[in-house]
């Protein structure tokens, strides 16, 4: 390896077949930037929906309204179903122990929310305190909606960063001005922040007692969302989470007039359920990225090989000459192998570092809600680059072996 | 120099079995410039091969300058091929994408010499045989006479005990052929051992002693007067 003479050699022949060394370097590089692409992707699209889930409480579970499927009790199918005030009141009541954060929704649609001049349409939800810790927000200034806004109906309103950046632009002041909802004024007591990132932190947030009031609600509730107490296990968790709505449901369809097995009337979004599922579909996502990036090393080594022994073939009648003129079957292969290492591994750190580098500048470019920050493992990058140089090394082995061993007289009458 | 005796040698194609080599005995002492002549298939090139190492005798004996020549693995043969011989074939054999400079320096390679040592050696090879000025020339810029003055200057480069050349002027017209043996003669003349093969009359006038090979048996061995090949050029 450290034979200067040897390099010299082999750097000779390579600036002297500079098509053939190409076309090997480029199996290899092409193979190993395809592969960082993948994973980067892979490891996009996981980022991506992790953080769809971290826009909410890990174990949020939300109860919503639909529509009848079935006739029940002379109630016809496609009745639509509103809850209501005591909905919430009772569910909440009933499992006073098991929840730890709760809220019911009442949403405004097509809210106009504006300040002086600007003014845009954004979500308006009439939302408990909790609601704060079940959407994840946190609070860039001021406070959420507190006990007091909600008993006293405050005209009060808590807006996300988003809608703050689109109204307020770059004013001094935003806590304690007034934003007109619908033509009505509010006054900001905070501003949010959510993980969820622009989508969630393009809606409004007042007491609900004010939206239903101001809004012509009166006790309609369009959902309600809890979280339940923290338990040991992920399995205790979702045990307890599957416990709780199998509870509400019953409890909602009985008080709705809603058949058992109507499963369209009463919707559970059950997150822990769904977390589970996302681990499920994160691990078929990832063995598929992995089963791809493997074929692709395959194909590449496949490659390598094939070129190696149409290389080997090619400098037939070279080898004879060399060891005509003294080259031991040792020092053939030792030449074929030099040379196959360093293009295999001179191309495959060039085919890694321009895949890494395409994630850095694209990655952050990407504007989608499914692909996030995509990034790869430097060291599974490496390690597969080594494997690559490793099966190149094997795969021209063979071919140089057999040259090697050729009779110099053979290989000499090689057309 | 080179003492053979009995030499055998069969080729297998298939079931059948080509005996071309019937029993050669044959000396050659230092500073000789011998032609092996035959016809078309009589076993010359076969007989060249097997005492160049590239290829072996069935049974008999070979002792090449004092050293037995047998049960030879790929190893020791190269080594001895570096070692002792030189070739000049007749289609040049010059490694495509090298120069000139860096033919000539290959056999020096193999023995192990320093880059810059051997680049001089090389230089001083094709000064020799009158192409210093050719030196970084790819083969495929060269005529066919350039090409084989670089073959020449090549085996000689490693310095060794005998040159062995099939054929050298089978592919060269007549006056590049008689400059070539110029060449040759020249390098014999400086106490050489040379062996050539050919099955040209006037090529092998040009030599010392011719010879003649016939169904695999020297039929003929005679000492010639030797022609000089400047005289026809
Ligand atoms: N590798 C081989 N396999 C089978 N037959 C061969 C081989 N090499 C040479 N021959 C045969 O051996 C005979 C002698 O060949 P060769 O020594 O090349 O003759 P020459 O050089 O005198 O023309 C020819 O008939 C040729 O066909
Ligand atoms: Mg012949």
């Amino acid at each position: 390896m450290f034979d200067l003479e040897r390099w010299q050699e082999i750097f000779e022949t390579i600036s002297k077949n500079k098509l053939r060394t190409f076309l090997t370097g480029l199996s290899v590089a092409s193979g190993i930037f395809i592969l960082v692409i993948l994973l980067g992707i892979g490891e996009g699209m996981k980022n991506g929906i992790e953080r769809e889930f971290q826009s909410d409480a890990a174990n949020i579970i939300y109860v919503f309204p639909g529509v009848t499927s079935k006739e029940y009790k002379g109630l016809n199918p496609g009745r639509m179903i509103q809850m209501k005030n005591d909905d919430y009141q009772f569910t909440t009541t009933e499992n006073k122990e098991a929840l730890e954060y709760k809220s019911s929704v009442y949403r405004i649609w097509g809210g106009m929310v504006s300040f002086g001049k600007e003014s845009g349409s954004y979500r308006v939800e009439g939302v408990y305190p909790d609601y704060q810790f079940l959407e994840n927000s946190s609070m860039l200034l001021g406070r959420f909606i507190n006990y007091k806004d909600v008993n006293e109906s405050g005209k009060v309103v808590i807006i996300g960063n988003r809608v703050k950046n689109d109204l307020f632009k770059d004013a001094k002041s935003i806590l304690g001005e007034y934003v007109e909802i619908s033509g009505i004024k509010f006054k900001v007591v905070g501003v949010y922040t959510d993980p969820g990132g622009e989508r969630e932190e393009s809606r409004v947030f007042v007491p609900i007692t004010t939206a239903q009031k101001v809004f012509g609600g009166g006790n309609d509730i369009n959902y309600m969302s809890y979280t339940l107490q923290p338990e040991g296990t992920y399995e205790e968790a979702l045990a307890s989470a599957n416990k709780f709505t199998k509870k509400v449901e019953t409890y909602l369809k009985g008080k709705h007039t809603i058949a058992p097995d109507d499963n369209s009337a009463i919707r559970v979004n059950n997150m822990l359920e769904n977390t589970k599922r996302f681990y499920d579909l994160m691990g078929m996502i990832k063995m598929f990225f992995w089963g791809v990036g493997i074929c692709t090393i395959i194909a590449g080594i496949v490659g390598v090989s094939n070129i190696m022994l149409i290389i080997v073939k090619e400098r037939t009648r070279e080898i004879g000459v060399r060891k005509a003129l003294g080259a031991e079957p040792i020092s053939i292969i030792g030449m074929v192998l030099h040379e196959s290492i360093f293009v295999t591994s001179f191309a495959g750190f060039t085919g890694l570092i321009l895949g890494l580098v395409l994630l850095d500048v694209v990655g952050p470019m990407i504007q989608t809600d499914f692909i996030y920050n995509p990034t790869v493992n430097f060291n599974v990058a490496l390690s597969t680059v080594f494997i690559l140089i490793v099966a190149g090394a094997v795969a021209g082995f063979f071919p140089a072996y057999r040259a090697a061993k050729i009779k110099p007289i053979v290989a000499l009458r090689d057309e | 120099m080179i003492t053979i005796k009995d030499l055998h040698k069969s080729y297998k194609t298939g079931n059948n079995s080509l005996h071309v080599l019937k029993g050669i005995n044959f000396n050659v002492s230092e500073g000789e410039l011998v032609s092996i002549m035959g016809s078309s298939g009589s076993g010359k090139s076969t007989l060249l091969n097997i005492l160049g190492m590239l290829d072996e005798a069935d049974t008999g004996s070979y002792t090449l300058d004092g050293v037995a020549i047998k049960n030879l693995n790929e190893k020791i043969a190269a080594r001895y091929r570096n070692k002792f011989l030189g070739f000049i074939f007749q289609s040049f054999n010059l490694i495509n994408y090298k120069t000139a400079l860096d033919n000539v320096a290959l056999p020096l390679y193999y023995q192990g010499m320093k880059r810059g040592e051997r680049m001089d050696k090389a230089k001083a090879y094709l000064e020799k045989v009158g192409l210093a000025q050719w030196m970084d020339h790819l083969p495929n810029q060269l005529s066919g006479g350039q090409k084989q003055r670089v073959a020449i200057a090549r085996a000689l480069a490693s310095d060794p005990k005998v040159l062995l050349a099939d054929e050298p002027t089978g592919a060269l017209d007549t006056k590049t052929s008689y400059e070539v043996m110029d060449l040759i003669q020249q390098i014999n003349d400086e106490g050489r051992t040379i062996l050539i093969v050919t099955h040209e009359h006037d090529i092998a006038q040009m030599t010392k002693r011719i010879v003649n090979l016939k169904d695999g048996l020297i039929i003929d061995d005679t000492k010639v007067n030797q022609v000089r090949a400047l005289q026809n050029v």
